[in-house]
């Protein structure tokens, strides 16, 4: 085996993950979650599932996203979820989720598909509904929706009414960055 | 002296803050006015009537509104690069330090050159430029239409960059509402009380609308003092939400409503970070549309000087701002509200010294000289009015010295926003009006409350504001709390219908665009009677203010002439946007570099240190080349790029390809339908090129897919088609084999992949990864899972370059480290990065099609790749690939060019023609499709489309390119123009 180790790099080009403080909210970068989309094969959804509950990944309804003690998990489209899981421990998440669940799913790695930025702070829906058309203030706790964001298509999840998770195509992690600080400037 | 029109304080105190002092300058000289205060409330107390110059001849003009449907005292504020042109000074708040010039004038207002063409207004008529500028027709374009567009426009942009910055966003409620008068407030307190989610929007900086202008009360309070005391509990309460100086600009589907904010404009400059507007996209389930009505003037002889406003105005400025217009003023009204007016002024120590009644029956006002059956024939006064002429119902001419005439012709429900889903408003004879059709108006869930539906009244205004909130509230299900409304004035509407006074020759219809009563009367004598006609020759309407006084008077004008009733004549129609919108407002956060998302490679760190030059290629950001220091001009980075890559190793980020993860037992048959070759029999852990077609047989994409497990599949597209292609696939999917068992996902972005290509490309690679890759272990077209340092990654045996090449894939996070660490493994073999040129150059050179020959017009057969579409299976675009004309022999076909004379330098879509033929259509053979200059062979190379292309090679054509004016002689040849064997790429 080759005697090194390569460096990753945040999303943002960064060896650690950035932290705005804007006003009231935090808007922080999450190198730390790595993420896989879980799909079940035709005729498998019952093994599945089974399979889901006795690991204890949850597979939450449309629009809604779920934790558990270790994987979470957000519906991304019919049949299919986006499962979350710490990255030091399940870095090649693939492998974890192919041992649970085999050719029951279609399981594929997406961990640096995406940049996770998570919002914090009260009243940042003041910050979100100049970006987005999800309808944040009427959406409960663990809502999930695929949103436009400046033309980029993200995952947009409710944590909680001061948390949310903003989820966007990597590449362009900079100009979805810049756009969530923008957004929190004008509204400060 | 300073404010010398502000009424006493005792009289009217009206709603600006006296206790405090703004200082403003208008035209250079120096102003003061009070907080609450617009600008022409501030001009009009400082005795300043003379605001602006009429768009055509230049007239002197005055504010006679004073809202936002105002078409004369438009200014340029503010100065600099905040200059902004057209701004209504009726709407404009005024703050300390404002700035403003008056605008379309020469040397300056009070003396403007170009006020010749009033003289000159016989010439100017509707039609004018249609019938002046006829002849000769080759003046048009460089005299006419030159001078016209000088003389058009009313204020100048600036040309600078404007500083600040503008928003947007999206908000949603159950009830929008639109407009905060006496309706909406109603409307707005029943929804609210309710507990629906609620937005009140209001243009206004202070909520009211017309309560803040009149001397109504509503039960024991003043209509001001109500509407505060409205406002303060419906900011209280947590699910309304007030959106002051918001104007609710379009209607659109689906309870869509544009909203801009003004959120800066009352400041000197916007605080920092803030943006000066935003523009809103509202998402109502129910609107009420409670934006009031507009009063409309009368026609008549000068009706246009300033000093002549509308008389519900002149009460306005009394009333809310504490000035008067005029010292001595008279009315000219056809209906009883103009009577308020004068009674109004009257109490505020105004010598109101006539009111000019046209209606003889109307009943008689006690304590002022009401002239019932009289006109206004002519006013006079140079730069404002001075007097103006009363013929008597008895035919007695008098004039009367006034410096203010308020003018009432009756009110326009505003019906705009309706009108943007084309819903026709309809005629009401009672208050001759317009009013939007029904209660409720056409396809959006809008209702319609309060002047703006026709119940002019304040009692009116409250209980149609509280009942279309109560049919809201009921059909989303809430329960309307009962309300108890207070007592309130419920005049109705006496009214009879004056559109203009007989025997005017200039009396004005729409002041903004200076149409007359006989201009209509032109229209009509020339026929232009319909009224989107009449609209057309006259420019009615057609100006920043959409004729919102002017339309309506000039339809029932052309409807006297006509002898048609008004509704028969027509109604009129409006557009979005209400009020004009800034395009900053509408562009939001995208402009300069945020105008669109970059896409960044992983390696864009590495190479933005080493200088390299990065081309847009959609939203990725790419490395066009990577110059070195001794380079001074492009080719030379690109020929080196190449070079080194053939002579021994070079990388090439190629993450921006799309690669799509396709899993699933029925995998393998989903790609034998979706490519035009087949892949279900790709042994595992082998890639294939593929060709995909669309539907009609043309080719769609190609790429390379690996089969990674028996039913796992990684598909590649190019970069332009990474999105179409998945779309594609999904659509074939989910709707034409839903009995697939087949999951898609994009990998694209998560996995940094690069292209080591070259004769050292595998020594390079052994050095950084854990497994033995020689050809042996690892052979031409061989994919699969590696490590590199322990990390997981994937290798497949690829080559785009003709070279010996690998394309290696490791996760995103790790694609920096990734090319610095084959960089450095590299250094023994002067491994260099190339970018997309040297790319386009190698793959022109080995001859593969991409994004120009991929054109959408373009079958398997013209690439030469016609074998690769399998006849043993069905696939999406095989059938009609097959049609006869897509399918002749003597079709067009992939060729490669170069020129006999390799001194000679060939042009980019350069067409072939054969050898003394004419330069025509007729006798194009082809076209040079890629163009490049091959370091390798040391000429021009070229890929072309060549009629019956295969069967001449050898043959000496022409590449003639009429607009670079070049004709070089060229030989057809292979397109392989490097290892036309393949044996490098299997080495």
């Amino acid at each position: 085996m080759a005697d090194f180790m390569l460096k990753p790099l945040t999303a943002l080009g960064q060896d650690a993950p950035v932290v705005d403080r804007i006003g009231p909210w935090t808007l922080t970068e999450r190198a730390d979650v790595a993420l896989a989309s879980l799909a079940f094969r035709r005729g498998r959804e019952a093994e599945l599932r089974d399979l889901a509950k006795g690991a204890g990944l949850p597979l939450p309804p449309a629009a809604r996203a779920e934790a558990g003690p270790v994987w979470a998990a957000f519906w991304m489209t019919p049949e299919m979820w986006m499962v979350e899981a710490p990255f030091a421990s399940h870095e090649d998440i693939r492998a974890h989720l192919v041992a649970v669940f085999a050719e029951t799913a279609s399981i594929t790695e997406q961990t640096d598909a995406w940049v996770r930025f998570d919002l914090a702070g009260a009243g940042l829906e003041r910050v979100l509904e100049r970006l987005s058309n999800f309808d944040l203030r009427a959406a409960p706790d663990g809502a999930a929706t695929r949103t436009m964001i400046e033309h980029l298509g993200c995952y947009l999840i409710r944590r909680s009414a001061a948390l949310v998770t903003v989820y966007g195509p990597r590449s362009s992690a900079g100009s979805l960055h810049h756009a969530l600080v923008q957004a929190a400037k004008s509204v400060v | 002296m300073s404010q010398t029109h502000r009424i006493d304080a005792k009289l009217s105190a009206g709603q600006v803050d006296r206790s405090r002092t703004l200082r403003f300058h208008f035209d250079g000289v120096a102003y003061a006015g009070h907080p609450g205060d617009t600008l022409a409330s501030a001009l009009l107390a400082n005795g300043v009537r003379l605001m602006g110059r009429s768009f055509k001849y230049h007239r002197p003009r005055g504010p006679i509104s004073a809202g936002s449907e105002e078409p004369n005292a438009l200014v340029e504020l503010r100065s600099g690069a905040r200059q902004e042109p057209n701004t209504r000074a009726t709407v404009a708040e005024l703050f300390d330090g404002l700035t403003a010039q008056s605008q379309n004038r020469w040397p300056s207002l009070r003396f403007d050159a170009l006020s010749i063409n009033d003289r000159l207004n016989s010439f100017f008529t509707a039609g004018f430029y249609y019938k002046t500028f006829m002849w000769p027709a080759s003046f048009w374009e460089k005299v006419y239409e030159p001078i016209i567009r000088r003389a058009a426009g009313l204020g100048t942009l600036n040309r600078q960059e404007d500083p600040d910055s503008y928003d947007k966003g999206f908000l949603h409620c159950d009830v929008l509402i639109i407009g905060a008068g006496p309706a909406g407030l109603a409307a707005a307190l029943t929804a609210g009380r309710s507990g629906a989610r609620v937005i009140l929007a209001d243009e206004d900086f202070r909520m009211g609308g017309r309560l803040n202008a009149e001397t109504f009360v509503l039960g024991e309070a003043s209509g001001a003092d109500w509407a505060k005391a409205a406002v303060a509990e419906l900011a209280s309460l947590p699910n309304v939400r007030l959106m002051a100086r918001t104007t609710v600009v379009g209607t659109f589907d689906h309870g869509i409503y544009g909203a801009v904010e003004r959120v800066s404009d009352h400041l000197l400059e916007p605080l920092p970070g803030k943006p000066r507007q935003t523009f809103w996209r509202i998402y109502s389930k129910r609107a009420i549309l409670a934006g009031g009505a507009t009063e409309r003037p009368i026609a008549f002889e000068n009706n246009d000087r300033p000093g002549i406003m509308l008389a519900g105005a002149l009460r306005a400025y009394a009333n809310r701002w504490g000035v008067a217009v005029g010292r001595r003023v008279a009315i000219f009204t056809n209906n009883d509200d103009g009577l308020r007016s004068a009674v109004d002024l009257a109490a505020k120590g105004v010598d109101v010294v006539a009111i000019i009644d046209s209606r003889a029956d109307a009943t008689l006002l006690p304590g002022i000289r009401h002239l019932r059956g009289a006109v206004v024939t002519d006013t006079a006064g140079r730069l404002g009015l001075s007097q103006v002429t009363v013929r008597h119902a008895d035919g007695r001419s008098e004039t009367i010295g006034v410096e203010a005439l308020g003018v009432s012709g009756g009110w326009n429900p505003v019906v705009n926003l309706t009108s943007h889903h084309r819903a026709k408003p309809v005629w009401r004879e009672d208050i001759a009006a317009f009013v939007p059709a029904g209660g409720e108006s056409g396809l959006a869930p809008t209702y319609v409350a309060g002047a703006a539906g026709g119940d002019l009244s304040t009692h009116g205004a409250l209980v149609t504001g509280n009942e279309m909130a109560r049919r809201a509230l009921e059909d989303l299900g809430f329960a309307a709390r009962p309300s108890d409304l207070p007592r309130a004035e419920d005049a109705p509407v006496v009214l009879q219908p004056l559109w203009h006074v007989k025997g005017a020759k200039r009396a004005w219809i729409d002041q903004q665009n200076d149409v007359t009563v006989k201009d209509i009367k032109l229209a009509h004598q020339e026929n232009f009677t319909a009224v989107e006609h009449l609209k057309r020759y006259t420019t009615l309407g057609m100006a920043t203010d959409q004729g919102k006084t002017s339309n309506v008077l000039g339809l029932a004008v052309m409807a006297e002439l006509t002898g048609k009733t008004i509704p028969q004549t027509g109604t009129t129609i409006y557009r979005p946007p209400y009020t004009p919108v800034a395009l900053g407002a509408l562009g939001g956060r995208a402009r300069g570099r945020d105008f669109k998302p970059f896409r960044l490679t992983p390696s864009h760190k590495w190479a933005a240190e080493q200088g390299a030059t990065f081309v847009e290629v959609g939203y990725w950001m790419r490395t066009q080349w990577v110059p070195r220091a001794s380079e001074t001009e492009w080719r030379q980075s690109v020929d080196r790029e190449v070079l080194a890559t053939r002579r021994s190793v070079g990388i090439c980020d190629v993450t921006t390809l799309g690669k799509i993860d396709i899993q699933g037992t029925d995998a393998g048959v989903f790609l034998d339908r979706v490519y035009a070759n087949t892949f279900s029999t790709l042994a595992v852990g082998k890639c294939r090129y593929g060709l995909m077609l669309r539907e009609d047989g043309m080719v769609f994409d190609d790429g390379t897919t690996a089969r990674m497990a028996p039913n796992e599949y990684v598909m590649t597209t190019t970069t332009a088609n990474a999105v179409a292609v998945f779309r594609h696939l999904e659509f074939c999917r989910q709707c034409l084999w839903p009995d697939l068992d087949v999951q898609l996902i994009s990998t694209t972005e998560a996995w940094a992949q690069f292209s080591v290509a070259g004769p050292n490309a595998r020594n390079l690679l052994q050095k950084v990864v854990d497994q033995d890759i020689s050809d042996a272990a690892f052979p031409y077209m061989a994919a699969g899972s590696i490590t590199v340092g322990g990390l997981r990654a994937r290798l497949f045996r690829i080559s785009f370059s003709g070279e010996l090449a690998y394309e290696i894939a490791v996760p995103t996070r790790y694609g920096d480290a990734m090319i610095r660490k084959l960089m450095e493994a590299g250094a023994e073999f002067d491994a260099v990065v190339y970018g997309t040129e040297a790319l386009g150059v190698m793959r022109v050179e080995k001859g593969h099609v991409a994004g120009n020959e991929l054109n959408g017009t373009s079958t398997a057969l013209n690439m030469g790749l016609g074998k690769m579409v399998s006849r043993k299976k069905d696939s999406i675009g095989m059938v009609l690939s097959q049609r006869e004309g897509m399918s002749r022999d003597d079709g067009l076909r992939l060729v490669g060019v170069k020129p006999v004379d390799p001194a000679d330098a060939l042009k980019a879509g350069s067409h072939l023609l054969k050898t003394g033929a004419a330069a025509t259509v007729q006798n194009d053979d082809g076209w040079l499709t890629s163009l490049v200059w091959s370091p390798h062979l040391g000429h021009y190379i070229a890929l072309a489309y060549l009629k019956n292309g295969a069967n001449r090679l050898g043959e000496t054509m022409r590449a003639v390119n009429l607009l670079a004016g070049t004709d070089v002689a060229v030989e057809i040849v292979s397109p392989h123009f490097i290892d036309p064997e393949g044996e490098r790429l299997r080495g």
